[in-house]
């Protein structure tokens, strides 16, 4: 036993992870047999890149988990210019409601390098059309009394597309999150919002300090300026150390690095705000709240199921106008429909997870979700849209405005899942 | 009288404590900190810095402030989104622009389409050059805008000045092709009456 002892120690020295080493003794059936020569190419394999005591410091996942964000449409990023652009949340292993903050969608107007803010350094000006212009430190700001909401976060270019075939492609720019930070309402009173003041400009510190015109009603309402996520600090690529998160609203409102906010008295017309204008104020109208949406994510596009049998049909739904009430799902290409369980608290203007069970006869079927939020207003389908504007439903049809409409997953026979919006 | 009295004085109270801070944290920005970090331009220009420029000026500016190496010599051809867009819109409507983002049709978004002249000034002088943003000073920022307008069309000729007051006056190609925000309508309520 004593003659053991080093052998032991070496073997753990080495980084092994508990979880690897336990694997490699099911596989033997023997423990002992672990620490004889046999098993040590085992081990090394099994070693993790970092030292155990930073595993135990901050967490890893297990190595044998391996979604990852994903560029939208393969564009590449970071580009030419080492800009990150749109970058997807992988949904198709989604769990819950949250998104994991390393894998919260990206999106970026232009294109971004993700700034690295010293928070000791970082401030929050309030200025404008307020009678007590405000300079805020982030201990300052972590002062305020704090609130801690669920919301989503949803690009408005969030779409399915003939080309995007799996979950992640046709509803991955849209994560969920658990923010902290101070209401906007809070330091806008502690500002002194003047008369006639209508509308507030939101800017970020990044190198181009992207900026947006928000209404000033909903910066009264429920606006968050937040500094928590999921339990830590806000991730760099969210925003670090500062964000703005205007609950049920395109993302690009959703200010990062937030430096600045002025109280105006009109639509700024930012450059943001600019690229996302319309001419059909129906289109306009369709724009900024997003949903009442959502979506399975299992069994979905790019799925492989394996034979008939039990699967439980899963996915996510949520509306920028409120919290979810129902979802329906479809498993006869809509023309039956039942009602799923939902399986997460609905928050508002927050990712909700449904559920239904079922089991798959081996036949080629469409499946599809239908949400219904808190003011009544269901998800539409393509078709229901299409009739709205007066135009054929061809898989060319392009659905004016945020795209809330229904996902329909087509399940072979063979067991593969493909997107079956455009076919 | 006396209840009276004190429910004035409760309710005038109460007023006075909605008008003034709870928290007292935080300090005032003096009047130079706010105009050091306001680069917010409104459509009308009121916020624009004194100066002028003429697009001969900028056309020398591009290449001396490097907008060619991503741009292309005349704000087209580069790796960088063409800056062109008012010529051949039909034939470029749709597509994609390299590194822009695709849910936006092509072209329509740049700065030249935007129904006010002013949303190009504060593009280039918050955004632009790639690595250097914020550096260009007024008159700079103020001969670059006339130098892309000229090139798309919306001025006539190379040394027409632009400046605080005549950049917002500038009538755009694309005024009436954008509608302004809904004003009745009220977050947290259906996006669209009668939408499915």
């Amino acid at each position: 036993m004593k003659s053991k002892k080093p052998s032991r120690r070496k073997f753990l020295s080495a980084g092994a992870v508990v979880a690897g080493a336990a694997a490699g003794a099911l596989k033997t059936g023997n423990a002992e047999a672990q620490e004889g020569a046999a098993a040590a190419p085992a081990a090394r394999a099994a070693a993790p890149k970092k030292d155990i005591k930073e595993l135990i410091a901050y967490g890893e996942r297990s190595r044998f988990v391996t979604s990852l964000r994903e560029p939208s449409e393969g564009r590449p990023s970071p580009d030419a210019f080492g800009l990150t652009f749109h970058v997807v949340t992988p949904l198709g292993e989604s769990v819950g409601s949250i998104t994991p903050s390393s894998l919260h969608y990206i999106a970026a107007h232009r294109g971004f390098y993700v700034p690295d803010i010293d928070p000791k350094e970082h401030r929050l000006m309030i200025h404008g059309m307020v009678d007590r212009p405000l300079i805020l430190t982030m201990d300052e700001i972590k002062r305020f009394p704090s609130v801690t909401r669920v919301h989503f976060v949803e690009c408005i270019g969030n779409r399915s597309t003939a080309r995007r075939q799996t979950v992640a492609q046709t509803h991955g720019m849209t994560s969920c999150s658990e923010w902290t930070g101070v209401l906007l309402s809070t330091l806008l009173k502690e500002c002194g919002v003047q008369k006639g003041a209508s509308w507030f400009v939101s800017e970020g510190a990044e190198e181009v300090k992207g900026a947006s015109s928000v209404p000033l009603d909903k910066g009264m309402e429920d606006c968050l300026v937040a500094w928590g996520q999921n339990g830590e600090p806000v991730r760099p690529q969210q925003g670090f150390p500062l964000r703005l998160i205007v609950p049920g609203f395109e993302g690009i409102y959703q200010t990062k690095y937030l430096r600045r906010i002025k109280v105006v008295d009109r639509y700024y017309m930012t450059y943001n705000d600019y690229g996302h204008l319309q001419k059909d104020p129906k289109v306009q109208a369709l724009t900024s709240q997003l949903g009442p949406k959502s979506v399975i994510t299992f069994p979905g596009g790019g799925h492989q199921l394996k034979g008939p049998g039990f699967y439980e049909i899963s996915g996510l739904a949520w509306s920028g106008a409120g919290a979810v009430k129902r979802v329906d799902v479809s498993v006869d290409g809509g023309k039956t429909w039942k009602l799923a369980e939902l399986r997460t608290p609905a928050h508002r203007m927050a990712h909700t997870r449904f559920a239904l069970p079922w089991t798959w006869d081996g036949k080629e079927v469409d499946i599809m979700s239908r949400c219904t939020d808190d003011l009544g207003t269901v998800q539409p389908s393509r078709a229901q849209v299409a009739k709205y504007w007066g135009e054929p439903l061809t898989p060319q049809f392009n659905v004016k405005g945020a795209d809330n409409t229904i996902q329909v997953w087509r399940i072979k026979a063979d067991g593969s899942v493909i997107n079956a919006n455009f076919i | 009288m006396r209840i009276l009295f004190s429910a004035f004085l409760l309710i005038f109270g109460v007023t006075l404590a909605a008008q003034s801070p709870t928290y007292h944290l935080g300090r005032t920005p003096t009047p130079d900190e706010i105009k050091a970090w306001d680069i917010s331009i409104s459509p009308d220009g009121h916020e624009l810095p004194p100066g002028h420029g003429t697009a001969k000026e900028g056309r020398d500016l591009f290449i001396e402030k490097g907008c060619v190496q991503c741009h292309g010599r005349n704000g087209e051809g580069g790796k960088a989104p063409t800056l062109i867009v008012m010529k051949g819109m039909s034939t470029a409507a749709g597509r994609p622009m390299p590194g822009m983002d695709m849910g936006i049709q092509g072209p329509g978004l740049m700065a030249a389409w935007s129904p006010f002249a002013t949303v190009m000034w504060d593009y280039i002088n918050r955004g632009m050059p790639l690595g250097r943003e914020g550096s260009l000073k007024p008159n700079e920022v103020y001969a670059i805008t006339a130098f892309l307008l000229f090139r798309n069309d919306v001025i006539k000729s190379e040394d027409e000045v632009l400046d605080e007051k005549t950049l917002p006056a500038l009538k755009m190609p694309n005024t009436s092709g954008y509608t302004e925000h809904v004003a009745e309508w009220k977050h947290a309520t259906p996006r669209l009456a009668n939408y499915p």
